[in-house]
């Protein structure tokens, strides 16, 4: 080819010149910089503007945290100690710290919630983790008995007499299994709730009196601080995933009551605010139970958020329900399996999967509501922020209280979000 | 594959008559064995309560009468959209209390908007620092209870916020901005209000009385959108025809902002400035802490939540979409307004839609920093004085009630509208 050219043109290079670095401007940093951050002038403009909000933040919060007091037992010792110069005055927390996270618990039983505590993060981990041994799940399912009693205490023979219903639930369910299972069904449900309605309570007075063996009753209003956000939000979360299951099933169902009463009971539930829903709890419940029937306040709110979290979690669910292909449902069919069995093998593996940033959303909004219960008197984190400036001591004291209160959330949230990404990333089969 | 109908009930169709086992054993029956009995402890369940409440009611001399709504109220409310005072009725308080939701739900919508959409786009930005800063705003208000935030802001303006004495004197330590317009003081924030000079007066509509001005100009706003409508149909009609599209946007502003201009000037309307006066500044409108602490605590909490609706609605737009676009030859702007957004926004607009709902419904946490809206005035001042806990809780749900069901309800015709039309 070249001897053609070298015809026509008067100097052809036969040599190739040696390669050469790209010039300043098209490597490392510069390039970087150029392409990132400086690449038109709306990019320049906008690049500005951050440095300078983050330049603004740094300048004005920089050394308010720097020049951090930790050591001082009210607000005028730490001004004294900071002697006129700007600094935050973290000592609240130090002075307030079983406050804040323990209300009113008695000092001497710390160990209660914090064993509890621990003895949560065991159960949790096998639900969270499929790698830990399969076993520990029973020890998940004894947990909610063993975090009522610890907490709370009393008679150990009432989480005991709560937990035997659902044995006897079960062995009401294993003898009619073979009848059939509707039967054995409501054979289990009419087992458990006889039991907990008719014998659970003379088991218990003849147990407690015999035999009182328990940790000390602490009252419900002794807790306080993120002892209650952690009960009301771990209970919520708990519970409104079973159950919201089952309201979306009931809302998916083709029998026409069922239906109808499932989505009455969503529609109304996300209609209203949650506060009206807890000053429900609060104020009316006395109304609509029998005269002189008075239960726990958290054991209300409890119940109360989970209703509220369910009709949320119902309609995330129902959203995976309808997102699943119709033929997933007619192969469950064409297999011969059954309504339950399809659900169980079939269809909620798939639809759990796609809902999973929606359940793990609603949980953390669940967590992040239990703040609401600040309106009704129970002593929140926020709650006790307001005592604690209520105090003589403390008068005035706002910043410090809301960076730890929010600081508290936004780890359990964060946490709660990176970990459902965790989740779609290991449960993720598809091959995108 | 048959046509005429399932083969099972051609082949297997049961001879013999019904037998009460199938009640249990039927898949045909059995459903309805399922839902009698559901049936059946529904109602009881439901009789349970309600003979509860009639008894409860009953032992503590209590009837069932919302009554109450016509008595007088004897409680000021602070921020009043329509004329009120302590001798007029609870019902005319808890209609105050439902005006300064709205307000607050309008003004919460618009500001999480805003910033949603800016935030969103921003967060996919090819700009590292600021993808990243929003990454950070995102993040920081979506994990922290919006209550805190509320709080937060509200602690902001009553605490950080100079007194309006720090306004006076020769060398005020404080200073309006905006020109001497807007004052930010500890006692809230005061912004020029618009007066008329020709006032009209009211329109007397029983319980409220708009200002006729006000509503003169809301009908020219109307009619310029209508307006603008139809001449941008003609101009559609006049591309189809010939291929050119002749140039509206001189008419659309003429029939927009005409009309408005022109019944401004012939009103006279001028902006009355806040003046410092006394102790305290007078004239303008006053924005009270409450409500700004409520409107920057959930607009922009929930601000952070539309970002990642947006930005999600725009990342479910496959790449093809927009390099088709550009293959057709559309501009990067027309892509966008004809290509990617008609179809991000299919994506964008339910969750849209309930985040909004949550805005309507998280006014009611207004009690945090004294906003009297509806649940402050009917589900609180109002239940504690006239001891009407069930009538005014059960009135208080049924208006959140409807109130959501009416948005969810108008926005799904919305949604409707755009939904893209498939067989």
């Amino acid at each position: 080819m070249s001897d053609t050219h070298a015809n026509t043109v008067s100097y052809v290079r036969d040599s190739m010149l040696p390669e050469q670095e790209p010039p300043l401007k098209e490597r490392g940093a510069m390039k970087w910089l150029r392409e990132n951050l400086f690449s038109g002038w709306l990019n320049t403009a906008l690049t500005l503007l951050s440095i300078f909000v983050i330049w603004f933040i740094i300048i004005e919060v920089g050394p308010w945290l720097m020049n951090t007091v930790w050591n001082a037992g009210s607000l005028r010792e730490c001004r004294e100690i900071l002697d006129g110069t700007s600094g935050a005055c973290f000592a609240v927390i130090k002075d307030r710290w079983h406050q804040l996270m323990f209300g009113f618990y008695p000092q001497d039983m710390y160990w209660r919630p914090v064993l509890a505590f621990v003895l949560m993060l065991v159960a949790v981990a096998p639900i969270l983790f499929a790698e830990l041994p399969r076993k520990m799940l029973y020890f998940s399912g004894l947990f909610p008995f063993i975090g009522y009693h610890l907490l709370w205490g009393g008679s150990i023979w009432l989480p005991i007499a709560a937990l035997m219903g659902f044995v006897a639930g079960y062995i009401a369910f294993r003898l009619l299994d073979r009848m059939s299972s509707l039967i054995s069904t409501l054979g289990a449900v009419a087992a458990a709730l006889v039991w907990w309605f008719v014998l659970a309570a003379p088991f218990n007075a003849v147990l407690s009196s015999a035999l009182p063996v328990g940790l000390p009753f602490v009252r419900s209003d002794a807790f306080g601080g993120f002892l209650v956000s952690l009960v009301i939000g771990v209970s919520g979360i708990s519970l409104s995933l079973p159950l919201g299951i089952l309201l979306a099933l009931g809302r998916q169902s083709e029998m026409i009551f069922v239906k109808t009463v499932c989505v009455v009971f969503i529609e109304f539930i996300r209609g209203v605010p949650l506060i009206t829903l807890l000053f429900t709890a609060s104020l009316l419940l006395n109304y609509f139970l029998p005269p002189g029937t008075s239960f726990d306040l958290i054991l209300r709110v409890i119940i109360m958020v989970t209703l509220f979290a369910t009709a949320y979690m119902a309609e995330v669910i129902r959203g995976g329900l309808a997102a699943l292909p119709k033929g997933q449902y007619e192969a469950a069919d064409a297999l011969g399996l059954d309504y339950w069995k399809a659900q169980r093998l079939i269809i909620m593996p798939q639809a759990l999967k796609i809902s999973i940033p929606g359940i793990v959303n609603t949980f953390i909004g669940l967590f992040k509501d239990t703040t609401l219960v600040v309106f009704i008197g129970l002593l929140d984190p926020i709650g006790l922020s307001n005592a604690i400036r209520a105090d003589t001591n403390w008068n005035g004291i706002y910043w410090e209280l809301f960076i730890f209160i929010g600081a508290l959330f936004f780890i359990f949230c964060f946490s709660m979000s990176r970990y459902s990404q965790y989740l779609e990333r290991k449960l993720k089969t598809d091959h995108r | 594959m048959s046509s005429t109908g399932d083969p099972r009930t051609q082949t297997a169709a049961p001879k013999e008559g019904f037998r009460l086992s199938m009640l249990l054993y039927d898949q045909r029956y059995r459903s309805i064995t399922i839902q009698i009995v559901f049936l059946f402890a529904l109602m009881l369940g439901i009789a349970w309560l309600v003979d509860n409440t009639i008894n409860n009611l009953r032992a503590l001399g209590k009837d069932f009468s919302f009554a109450f709504l016509n008595t007088p109220a004897g409680y000021d409310i602070n921020q009043r959209p329509i004329e009120y005072n302590s001798q007029m009725t609870h019902g005319r308080a808890a209609l105050v209390g439902l005006l300064n939701t709205a307000i607050l739900a309008v003004m919460a919508c618009a500001l999480a908007t805003v910033l949603g959409v800016v935030a969103g786009v921003l967060r996919l930005s090819k700009n590292w620092i600021v993808a990243r800063l929003m990454s950070v705003y995102v993040e920081l208000f979506r994990n922290i209870p919006t209550l805190v935030w509320i709080i937060i802001f509200g602690a902001i303006m009553t605490e950080s916020m100079p007194a309006p004495s720090a306004f006076r004197g020769d060398t005020p330590s404080a200073n309006m901005l905006f020109n001497d317009s807007v004052a930010i003081t500890n006692r809230g924030v005061y912004i020029p209000s618009i007066q008329f000079a020709n006032d009209l007066g009211t329109l007397p509509l029983g319980v409220v009385a708009p200002s006729l001005n006000w509503i003169l100009l809301l009908a020219a706003l109307i009619a310029g959108v209508f307006a603008n409508k139809a001449i941008l149909k003609h101009a559609t009609a006049v591309q189809n025809a010939t291929g050119i599209r002749p140039k509206t946007w001189w008419k659309s502003l003429a029939v927009l902002v005409g009309p408005i201009i022109v019944l401004f000037v012939a009103f006279g309307a001028f902006l009355e400035y806040p003046e410092l006066g006394g102790f305290n500044f007078a004239d303008g409108t006053h924005l009270r802490n409450s409500l700004i602490a409520m409107w920057l605590g959930l607009g922009i909490y929930t601000g952070a939540f539309v970002a990642e609706i947006v930005r999600s609605g725009i990342l479910a737009i496959s790449k093809g979409q927009s390099e088709a676009a550009f293959a057709l030859g559309l501009q990067p702007g027309k892509t966008m307004r004809l290509v990617i957004l008609p179809q991000a926004l299919r994506v964008i607009v339910p969750p849209l839609i309930s985040q909004y709902l949550n805005i309507t419904k998280n006014t009611s946490l207004g009690l945090a920093v004294g906003y009297m809206d509806l649940r402050s005035t009917l589900g609180g001042i109002t239940i504690n004085q006239t001891g009407r806990e069930l009538e005014g809780m059960l009135l208080m749900m049924l208006v959140y009630l409807v109130v959501s069901l009416g948005i969810s309800g108008a926005m799904n015709i919305y949604n409707n509208r755009i939904m893209l039309k498939e067989r």
